[in-house]
């Protein structure tokens, strides 16, 4: 199941670029040398400033499969110093060094045995690894069952929206932290553990569980789905963010 | 085949030459675990050092103080970019355990109490390079950072560092363990860019 896909430095080059939230954008890299991926492996961007300076930082990659056209979806976080340029300075043509794919346990792949139902819980842009497994899902004929619960501030912090809304093999539940849309019959607020209860698969369907997110949000999902009597050998989880 | 970033550069983190190459300081402490969080209460952990002849040395919560705790300064640098320095910890030194224990054996495989594990070789667990700790930041150790007691060897990317440790078994060869197995070094130096292999 982890064969292949060997990491190694590789050079991609942006061949498009759009705003994909308020404070995202989604980059479609072509990286001729590439791989391959799983779906839920991540990659590591390395920039160099002219004088020699290089930061790294990895991202989770919303595509999968042999392809070499490396799909990423990149928030900005406001204090960092590569995420801020990925997302308002690199432009299409521009090249960047990339080291991967990266991560071979936070993966789902088309030809896992395993039969059980498949959970995915997303906080805000932790989604983008997990849209890439219900995407691999949704490009097989037959296959399990697979569910989406993901947690967004504003129907304008979604992430992959549209590809979310055409998705037929996965279930998409989305609650609205701040402001849910028109017409919706959650009012806007927090994940509890009764809808997490109500939008999520069973213990007794013995589910495999993928959850990313902020820290604070993977931790706080997961003592529930203890609670609820999930598996935690079954739960696997990728959290980014500190713990204050 | 330098690849220059036009532009990038203009906010930078700060640079101290005790960071290795790649590795950025982060003033929070960021939190990677391959599953849930576990709940080890202080009376229900143990850790235990088990020989190839099967020996075991075991110390549960109130028999590892008494071995001695001592105070740690240091670095840390985790395999996903982000160190810390000069951090402060408490917690018991591995020379300390390993003084009754016979064997001749180079490498350790390190079992957590949630059943992952980590290699690390002898040599990079003695001569003062490696705790059993219990707090970090003045404070002890929380669930999500390991708590009640992980695996400290700074010297190495910190998934070497494992949470909620439990064992560490005596090997006569390297074998990975579950982070290494999936795609992770097999040493782990920082300075050498050991990330992934």
């Amino acid at each position: 199941m982890t064969a292949g896909f060997r990491a190694a430095w590789h050079v991609g080059r942006v061949v498009s670029r759009r705003a994909e939230t308020r404070s995202a954008v989604r980059l479609e890299i072509e990286v001729p040398t590439w791989p391959g991926n799983h779906a839920g492996s991540h990659l590591d961007i390395r920039l160099t400033a002219p004088d020699g300076y290089q930061a790294s930082r990895s991202y989770s990659i919303a595509s999968s499969g042999p392809a070499t056209r490396v799909v990423l979806a990149v928030d900005e976080v406001l204090s960092g110093e590569v995420s801020p340029y990925v997302v308002h300075d690199l432009r299409e043509g521009d090249e960047l060094e990339v080291h991967g794919p990266l991560g071979r346990y936070f993966v789902w792949t088309p030809e896992d045995p395993d039969p059980a139902p498949v959970q995915l819980i997303a906080g805000g842009s932790g989604v983008v690894p997990l849209f890439a497994m219900a995407d691999a899902r949704e490009r097989q004929p037959h296959g399990t069952d697979f569910r989406l619960l993901y947690s967004a501030r504003t129907p304008d912090d979604v992430f992959f929206a549209s590809e979310l809304g055409a998705l037929t093999k996965t279930r998409v539940d989305i609650v609205h932290t701040r402001r849910s849309p028109l017409g919706s019959p959650r009012p806007p607020g927090r994940l509890t553990q009764e809808s997490l209860a109500e939008l999520t698969f069973p213990a007794g369907v013995a589910p495999r569980i993928f959850v990313c997110g902020p820290t604070p949000f993977v931790e706080t999902v997961s003592r529930w789905l203890l609670e609820l009597g999930q598996d935690p050998a079954r739960i696997r989880t990728e959290r980014f963010g500190g713990s204050g | 085949m330098a690849i220059i970033n036009r532009g990038f550069g203009g906010r930078r983190g700060t640079s101290d030459p005790r960071l290795p190459p790649g590795q950025t300081l982060v003033g929070d402490w960021p939190v990677l675990t391959a599953g849930p969080t576990p709940d080890i209460s202080t009376d229900e952990w143990s850790f235990t050092i088990t020989t190839e002849t099967g020996v075991q040395h075991r110390w549960d919560w109130g028999t590892l103080h008494e071995v001695g705790v001592e105070d740690v300064v240091t670095d840390i640098h985790c395999v996903t970019h982000w160190s810390r320095l000069g951090m402060p910890w408490r917690g018991v030194s591995v020379d300390r355990l390993f003084e009754d224990v016979e064997t001749s054996c180079d490498f350790v495989m390190v079992r957590t109490h949630d059943g992952y594990t980590t290699n690390v070789p002898l040599d990079d667990l003695l001569e003062g390079q490696a705790w059993i700790a219990t707090e970090a930041d003045g404070e002890a150790l929380t669930a999500e950072h390991g708590g009640p007691a992980r695996l400290l060897v700074p010297h190495l990317y910190f998934w070497k560092s494992a949470k909620w440790v439990a064992e560490m078994r005596m090997m006569p060869t390297d074998q990975p363990g579950f982070w290494e197995q999936n795609g992770y070094h097999l040493r782990g130096d920082p300075w050498r860019e050991e990330r992934y292999w």
